[in-house]
């Protein structure tokens, strides 16, 4: 470590510019909002570890109907990862826009984004249907409640998420990019990447560790 | 409030702040490692690449470093002092995560052990 950046840690900082920890005043509201929202986040993951440990118990409890690799299709689930993924990169390239005032850019990586997370929603719908269709319906068995607990759960945020971006282009549309729809944009951005991020478990642990079984 | 003091602040989470040109590349780049992870959690798990009784811990490990390219790449958490707040939320929310899904299924899986034969 060399002398210069000795000089940029927090103790160097004088204290009157380093705001939101004791001197020059609170910090920026986009902090304090994006740093609440955070924590909102984190506990609705928290929420999700619930589901997960009630899915770990009972994934091996098929109480004699069908078990995980006979439901799943790991060709429609790559496809549905891939749809969250790439949602979320062009959530943050809208992001970006908006950050950049640039309305036109944002409404069209807003669209995308809707686009490739109603595609997701349409799969996972389908994916439903069909096991409910098959008999293996959630009071079938405790792995099939759990399994449409867990899944579900993750679906209706989705769904939550697109309904609240519909709300936000209205917004853009109708009062343009200022300070308080850009905080709005910024925490419904970061609920998108936290949504993939919880996705990330449900693919491991749900689709991947059941097929393989 | 001049240019300059800003440079101190806690990083607003979510947020590329300092360096607007590093955020698409930040992005692509984050895309590109997480589609990279998740091809291999779905090679591993459908082949006998890995040591068949070691995938479970290759799915989690690659489920980790996925969820750590989320973490820097997207919603752009560092190292850095402006991000400690940050971390620290994130930290005390792994902690909880980490409780409730050991606790449950080490309770659970000692209850199954202890279960009259039926």
């Amino acid at each position: 470590m060399t002398i210069a950046t000795i000089d940029t840690l927090p103790t160097a900082v004088p204290a009157e510019l380093a705001r939101g920890r004791g001197g020059g005043g609170p910090a920026p509201k986009r902090t304090v909002v994006a740093y609440g929202f955070w924590i909102f986040i984190l506990s609705d993951i928290v929420m999700f570890s619930g589901l997960f440990a009630a899915y770990a118990v009972l994934s091996g409890n098929t109480a004699g109907g069908p078990t995980g690799s006979e439901l799943f299709n790991l060709r429609n689930v790559f496809i549905e990862t891939m749809c969250l993924l790439f949602s979320s990169y062009t959530c943050g390239l809208g992001a970006l826009s908006a950050e950049r005032r640039q309305a036109g850019r944002f409404l069209i990586f807003a669209a995308l984004t809707f686009v490739l997370g109603a595609a997701f929603l349409f799969i996972e719908a389908s994916e439903f249907a069909g096991m409910v269709e098959k008999g293996a319906g959630p009071s079938r068995s405790g792995f099939l409640s759990g399994f449409f607990t867990l899944v579900g759960t993750h679906g209706v945020h989705v769904t939550s998420g697109l309904i609240w971006l519909i709300y936000l282009v209205a917004q853009v549309v109708a009062k343009g990019l200022r300070p308080a729809v850009l905080r709005r944009l910024l925490c419904w951005s970061l609920f998108w990447h936290a949504l993939d991020i919880v996705w990330v478990g449900v693919f491991t642990l749900v689709y991947l560790m059941g097929d393989f079984r | 409030m001049d240019g300059h003091d800003h440079v101190f602040d806690d990083r607003t989470p979510g947020v590329e702040e300092h360096e607007p040109t590093a955020s698409i590349l930040s992005y692509t780049a984050g895309l590109g490692l997480a589609i990279l992870a998740t091809i291999g959690s779905f090679v591993v798990s459908q082949t006998n690449l890995l040591w068949p009784p070691g995938i479970p811990v290759g799915l989690v490990v690659l489920a980790f470093a996925q969820i750590g390219v989320h973490l820097v790449f997207f919603l752009h958490l560092g190292s850095g002092p402006d991000n400690t707040n940050n971390i620290l939320a994130l930290a005390f929310g792994v902690l909880i995560v980490f409780l409730v899904i050991t606790g449950s299924v080490w309770i659970i899986a000692n209850l199954n052990a202890n279960m009259m034969p039926m």
